[in-house]
Parts: structure tokens; C-alpha cells; sequence
């Protein structure tokens, strides 16, 4: 019974939805609203499961001072002082205010968008070191790789001259005929994919998410 | 080691600190530099460009701040240039840190609407735009397929509200809009895989004119959609913000982050042909000896 009601109930609302997608009738559009909201009610409790984890592991580094625990406690301190600010205490208690929330506010102006952003421009960096490193013409598909990332990369270039037309067009055909032959079969294969794996999961013969138990 | 592995093992913190210098120099020093239109940046310029007044117009803010740099141009572009021409927008994220993102821009945007200005040889007045008539923002609800999709049906059902707790029959731009039906286009300016949802569940489903501003590095895998025409226009990178800003007559970070951008490709190529130069120098000096 354990696990046959989750193939069951995965089985009935599988086909349903499947088949929900092609009847625009009134009554199937109110039952997929309807179960929408299921979908947010289980993310509610996997959201607490997710805290649930992080307050342990954090809790757990900070205890037995284990190796950088300093982070940890930054990483509680930040979880619990976001949620404290994103209310709006001064006039409804424990009423979500966000950032209209002075402190949540500038706590996110000037220390959220900052430090994303310093971590994200830092990257540049790495792709400049990477790609000196790694674009070698160590063979013909190694060398029809870097050629094609240089004509990619020079194709708005404006100071190339008369040059600029012709790289601006190899760019252009470089980008919508074999990239985009590539990102098709790509995107068909994944489909394709994801198909077979739903109707695995919905005829019961993939049951890797039920455990082992 | 002779000069020709020199210069395939350079240390790499001297390319570090040359892309600084690069970086900083550029950035200092004011100088233009021309930028090229591209056909898929201009569909959308002449796509908001031909609306007319009160038309409505939804832009979804879909990144973060790491993707900031490229993406916050393209937003101020486009919803300045709608604003300009009295278009109205309806404003909503679907990634966890866009709310912060769209209220920013909405803030500085609101204040650079406030002054009269010339575009392309056509003057704008100053005017405040309002929250609730000339705009809206629905905020940020989880789960971006069901969002778009519960959208599709009509929007109060996963906004019942606004972002700031106003419901949103209450708001005079939402009397007699539903859903997909009653806006012009939707404008996706994504840092996230959101924009799969965007294309799936939301032009697949409902058939609205959907464009794109992506990161650089994303541009590429979107292409086949330019193609099929699910997508009538992409913007890409600084470059496709830029592109935008130049169309508009309205040049602002993007064309100013341009050189920046520009000299740090060709610094990054130059150290690509360095250690190529070097990688096929030393492999024929081998095979000499």
C-alpha cells in the first residue's frame, strides 16, 4: 500500500493533467487552478524542510566549531535578520512589507547587489585566464572552435575595417545555421527526453522518488 | 623554458592585472565608440516604437543583481522609451531577487521620466508616472511555469494584489485587463532559465508576441527561437542594451559600458593568439629538434 497509493495517485493526475492541456472547458481550467495551488502548498512544506536543513548543518558547524563555522553563523544571521526586516512591525504586525521595509531595504541595496555583483563581474576574470589557457588549436575541431569564438567575439567590433561586413555575416551564419542546427537537435532530444521520462514516471516504471524503503 | 612557453604558461595574474588596467583605463577615459544595430535588437525598438498611447506593455524582470551589469541597462532602455511614448506597463519578476531589481529601476526610471527630453529630434515633456495608472508591479509569486500560466487565465489569480499589498482591481491600468489578451506584447529580461518557462508555458500556450533581453552568454541558445518565430526579438548583453539605447536616442550605461566591454574582448583575444602563437611555434620547434 505504501507504495502502490503514490503510483496510483501519480498515475491519475498524470493522465489528467495530460489531457487537461487539450479540453478548454470551464470545469478543467477551475480543476488545474485548483491544483495549482497544491503545487505551492507542498513547496510551502519543502521550503520549511529546506530551513529545517540549513538551521541544523549551520547550527551543528557552529557547535563543534568546525572548520570556517564563522560562515555559518553569517548565513543564520542573514536568514533570520532578512525575515525580521521584511515585516512591517510599526504598523501590522507580522504583515509582509519587504522592501518597502527601511532596513530590508538597504540591506539589500548595499550589501545583496554589491556583493552578487562583485562575484559575478569577478568572472570575467576567470573566463579572460580560461580562454588563454584553454583555446589551443590542438586539432581541427579544437581549431574550428577558436575560430569560430573570434569571429563571434570581433563581430561588432567597429574598428575593423572594410574586414567588419564580412565578419559581421560569418557571425550571423555561424549563429543561425550551425548553432542553431545544434541548439534544435538539442532541444528536440531534450523534449523527447523529458517525454519518455514523464510517461515512465507516470506508468509506474521509473520509481526512483519513491526510496528505497 | 624558451620565449615560446613563456607565452603559452603565462602567470595567471598578469592576465588578471592587464584586463584590470584595461578595465579601469577604458572606463576613466571618455571616448565613443560606434555601435552596430543588429535586425533582432531593432524588431523590438520598432515594435514598442509603433504602439500607441495607453497601449499596455508587460516586462517581466527576471534576474538577479549578479547579472545587474547587463541586464539593468536593458530595462531602463526599453520601459523609458515606453514611458516617453505614454505607453503602460505591467511590471512583474519571477526570480527570487527581482523584486529589488524592478523596484530600483522603477524608482530611477520614474525620476528620469520627470525631466522633458529630446529623442530623436523629438521632444518629450517631463511627466511623473504613477504607480497604478501608468505602471504596475505584481511582484514575485514562486514556480515561474505556474505563475505564467495562472497569468494566462487572468492575473489577480497568483497576483491578487500588487507588490505593495493594493488589490489590483483597485488600480485604474488593470480596469479591464484579464490576462495576455489585452497587452501588446510581453518583454522578458532574463538572467535565469525563467525564460524557458516564458517560451513553453507562456507564447506557446497563450500566442503573445514575446521578446527577450538576455545575458551574453545566454543569447546564443535562443536563436532557434528567433527563427521559429516565437520570438520576434532578442536583445543580447551590454551590446543588445546598448543597441537599444542607441535606437532610442538615449544613451545611457549600456553605450557608455560599450568601450569597456570592447577592449576587454580584445585583450581577452590577444592572449588567445599569444597562446596559440606560442602552443604552434613550440610544437614545430619539436618537431624540428
Amino acid at each position: 500500500m505504501k507504495r502502490q497509493l503514490p503510483l496510483v495517485l501519480v498515475f491519475i493526475f498524470g493522465v489528467f493533467m495530460i489531457f487537461q492541456y487539450f479540453v478548454p472547458h470551464e470545469s478543467s481550467e477551475w480543476i488545474f487552478e485548483f491544483l495549482l495551488d497544491w503545487i505551492y502548498i507542498i513547496g510551502i512544506f519543502a521550503m520549511a524542510l529546506a530551513i529545517y536543513s540549513l538551521v541544523r548543518v549551520s547550527w551543528d558547524k557552529i557547535k563543534h566549531r568546525r572548520e570556517n563555522w564563522q560562515y555559518a553563523v553569517m548565513t543564520l544571521l542573514g536568514l533570520f535578520l532578512m525575515v525580521l526586516f521584511g515585516f512591517d512591525y510599526g504598523r501590522h504586525f507580522f504583515s509582509a512589507e519587504g522592501l518597502q521595509n527601511f532596513m530590508f531595504r538597504h540591506f539589500f541595496d548595499y550589501i545583496m547587489i554589491p556583493i552578487q555583483a562583485t562575484m559575478f563581474s569577478l568572472l570575467a576574470f576567470f573566463i579572460a585566464s580560461a580562454a588563454y589557457r584553454a583555446f589551443r588549436a590542438r586539432s581541427l575541431l579544437a581549431s574550428l572552435l577558436l575560430i569560430s569564438a573570434l569571429i563571434v567575439m570581433l563581430r561588432f567590433n567597429p574598428y575593423l575595417g572594410p574586414v567588419a561586413e564580412y565578419m559581421e555575416k560569418t557571425a550571423s551564419w555561424l549563429l543561425n545555421v550551425p548553432n542553431l542546427a545544434a541548439k534544435r537537435g538539442i532541444i528536440i532530444g531534450v523534449g523527447l527526453g523529458i517525454v519518455a521520462t514523464a510517461l515512465k514516471v507516470i506508468l509506474g516504471i521509473e520509481r526512483n522518488y519513491l526510496g528505497k524503503d | 623554458m624558451n620565449i615560446f612557453d613563456r607565452m603559452m604558461s603565462l602567470d595567471r595574474r598578469w592576465v588578471f592585472l592587464f584586463l584590470a588596467l584595461v578595465c579601469v583605463i577604458t572606463h576613466v577615459v571618455p571616448f565613443s565608440i560606434p555601435i552596430i544595430i543588429t535586425q533582432e535588437a531593432k524588431s523590438i525598438y520598432s515594435f514598442i516604437d509603433t504602439l500607441k498611447e495607453g497601449d499596455i506593455i508587460f516586462m517581466a524582470i527576471d534576474y538577479d543583481p549578479n547579472s545587474l551589469a547587463e541586464m539593468h541597462p536593458m530595462t531602463y532602455a526599453i520601459a523609458e522609451h515606453a514611458f516617453r511614448k505614454k505607453l503602460k506597463i505591467i511590471f512583474t519578476s519571477l526570480s527570487v531577487n527581482g523584486p529589488g531589481m524592478a523596484d530600483l529601476a522603477i524608482r530611477d526610471i520614474s525620476d528620469s521620466v520627470k525631466i522633458g527630453k529630446t529623442y530623436n529630434g523629438v521632444y518629450y515633456e517631463g511627466r511623473e508616472v504613477v504607480n497604478g495608472i501608468d505602471y504596475i508591479f505584481l511582484g514575485y509569486k514562486p514556480y515561474p511555469a505556474l505563475v505564467i500560466v495562472g497569468m494566462g487565465q487572468n492575473f489577480r489569480l497568483p497576483f491578487p494584489t500588487d507588490y505593495y499589498g493594493t488589490p489590483l482591481d483597485e488600480h485604474p491600468i488593470m480596469q479591464g485587463v484579464q490576462n495576455y489578451d489585452q497587452i501588446k506584447c510581453v518583454v522578458d529580461i532574463s538572467g535565469t532559465s525563467g525564460v524557458d518557462m516564458w517560451i513553453t508555458y507562456g507564447q506557446g500556450r497563450y500566442n503573445f508576441p514575446l521578446a527577450l533581453g538576455l545575458t551574453g552568454v545566454m543569447a546564443a541558445d535562443y536563436y532557434p527561437y528567433l527563427n521559429s518565430g516565437q520570438v520576434f526579438g532578442i536583445l543580447g548583453g551590454l551590446l543588445g542594451a546598448a543597441q537599444y539605447e542607441k535606437m532610442a536616442d538615449n544613451p545611457g550605461r549600456a553605450v557608455d559600458g560599450m568601450r569597456v566591454q570592447l577592449f576587454a574582448h580584445i585583450v581577452i583575444i590577444l592572449f588567445i593568439v599569444m597562446g596559440n602563437v606560442g602552443f604552434l611555434l613550440s610544437r614545430r620547434k619539436a618537431r624540428k629538434d
